[in-house]
């Protein structure tokens, strides 16, 4: 497994590189924004894998829910997932949110526009901050029956955040990736590289933070045992 | 029948302890007082009658929700006293028969709160509504349920945790985001005449919906968490 692990880490780190020299040197500069554009490679796909963690989150606490009476063993793998699954979400969604400021300044003319899709993400965002803060101050053995309930409740709420997209006039460019207006042909190349990249790089994180809390339940399982014994 | 006798029972004792205290209602009464206050201060509302009519369904909510979270953590600490929270854990009435009991008891502390504030805060404000006034009929109590059902559960999580006072917020205010967004979308509509509030009513209408049987749903996973 550690070796699959490094193996998927080197893959992923590759396909970052390759992804950033497609994007920078090969992919054409765009007809009106210029070689601004360019950062469309990274904000697109990082937004989208940080729109699947959130999901993996909430299913990995349902089903922690479900089995964390009857199967304990599997209800921590399932909560160590959750955890990692929510690092890494705040982590892509503030990438996300990073970079699109970053284009925003110059195309728009402003840093932030409280327009519906920048709004919707930034609640993402705070979403999952307040999961993670919730889950350090709550005590000992509940936190994580607490997280993953709050997590249940992120995830209900996250389709009925975005659903505001359809009443509040939106700013934010239309997807790109499909109708008009789409992407030309030879940038497509670029765009799924860093896609793969991302999401692979996104999924590496994932893996080596659930090592970390599953290492980090084991130790603390063993002290309580040793503390028994004595 | 006998569930909602059970919730019945669980409200009339959160009514009587209030009655007899009267620790939240004069608590949040004050606090959305000075809230209103503070914003009239920090601009002129009588000087800029169209400002006002366009900011102040936003500061009405800013301040019932700051003052209700205040109210919320005080109503699960009547339970801890005495462990009273672990006869109910022990008990064998319906676990969410408490949450609604305690919820809709929140829902009438908040409303009070609602009817003695909105007559300062039309003079404060030197309010006149463009709008149909009588949406507010339908706005307030399901601005106030989304808030108050959200906040009892969420107050209820946060009952052993380190710092109560902190997560309650923490919690509750990025979760109830869209229903903040709806009642003052709403409530703005109804003031300031502009546009009209349904759209936003039957959005807080979906949110109530939605939350209420989360809440119910996994509320007896919360009181048996540990």
């Amino acid at each position: 497994m550690k070796r699959l692990f490094f193996i998927l880490c080197a893959f992923s780190v590759a396909l970052l590189g390759f992804g950033f020299y497609e994007a920078v040197f090969v992919a054409p500069v765009e007809a009106t924004m210029g070689p601004v554009y360019r950062i469309f490679y990274w904000h697109v796909p990082i937004n989208i894998s940080a729109e699947v963690f959130p999901y993996v989150n909430m299913v990995a606490s349902i089903a922690f829910l479900y089995f964390r009476r009857t199967r304990v063993a599997l209800a921590e793998k399932l909560d160590a997932l959750a955890i990692a699954t929510a690092e890494v979400t705040v982590l892509y969604v503030g990438l996300g949110l990073a970079t699109g400021m970053l284009w925003g300044r110059p195309v728009w003319g402003i840093w932030w526009a409280w327009d519906a899709r920048l709004t919707s993400f930034l609640m993402l965002f705070l979403l999952y901050v307040s999961y993670l803060l919730v889950r350090r101050f709550s005590a000992g053995s509940q936190s994580a029956v607490v997280a993953a309930v709050l997590s249940v409740f992120a995830g209900i709420d996250v389709p009925i955040v975005f659903m505001s997209i359809r009443w509040w006039r939106t700013q934010h460019p239309a997807p790109v990736l499909t109708g008009e207006g789409s992407l030309d042909p030879s940038m497509w190349p670029a765009f799924l590289i860093n896609m793969a990249a991302w999401f692979v790089w996104g999924v590496v994180l994932v893996w080596g933070r659930y090592a970390v809390v599953r290492r980090e339940q084991v130790a603390t399982e063993q002290i309580a045992l040793q503390a028994l014994e004595v | 029948m006998i569930y909602l006798r059970t919730v019945w029972l669980h409200l009339r004792k959160d009514l009587r302890l209030e009655w007899r205290s009267r620790d939240a209602i004069a608590g949040m009464l004050f606090f959305t007082l000075l809230v209103t206050v503070v914003f009239a201060m920090a601009f002129d509302p009588t000087g800029f009658p169209t400002l006002a009519r366009q900011m102040s369904g936003g500061l009405l909510w800013v301040g019932l929700l700051f003052a209700a979270t205040t109210a919320l953590n005080i109503s699960w600490e009547r339970e801890r006293r005495n462990q009273v929270l672990d006869a109910h854990r022990m008990s064998a009435s319906p676990a969410s028969a408490l949450f609604l009991g305690k919820a809709l008891a929140n829902l009438i502390f908040v409303s009070v709160i609602e009817l003695a504030l909105a007559p300062v805060f039309a003079v404060f404000y030197n309010l006149h509504p463009l709008g149909e006034v009588r949406w507010l009929l339908l706005i307030l109590p399901l601005g106030t349920w989304a808030i108050v059902v959200n906040g009892t559960f969420f107050a209820a999580l946060g009952l052993n945790s380190r710092n109560r006072e902190l997560m309650l917020p923490a919690a509750l205010f990025p979760i109830s985001i869209p229903a903040l967004l709806g009642v003052v979308q709403a409530t703005t509509g109804v003031i300031t005449g502009d546009f009209e509030p349904q759209l936003w009513i039957r959005m807080l209408l979906g949110f109530d919906v939605i939350f209420t049987t989360a809440c119910i749903l996994l509320f007896p996973t919360v009181l048996h968490a540990e």
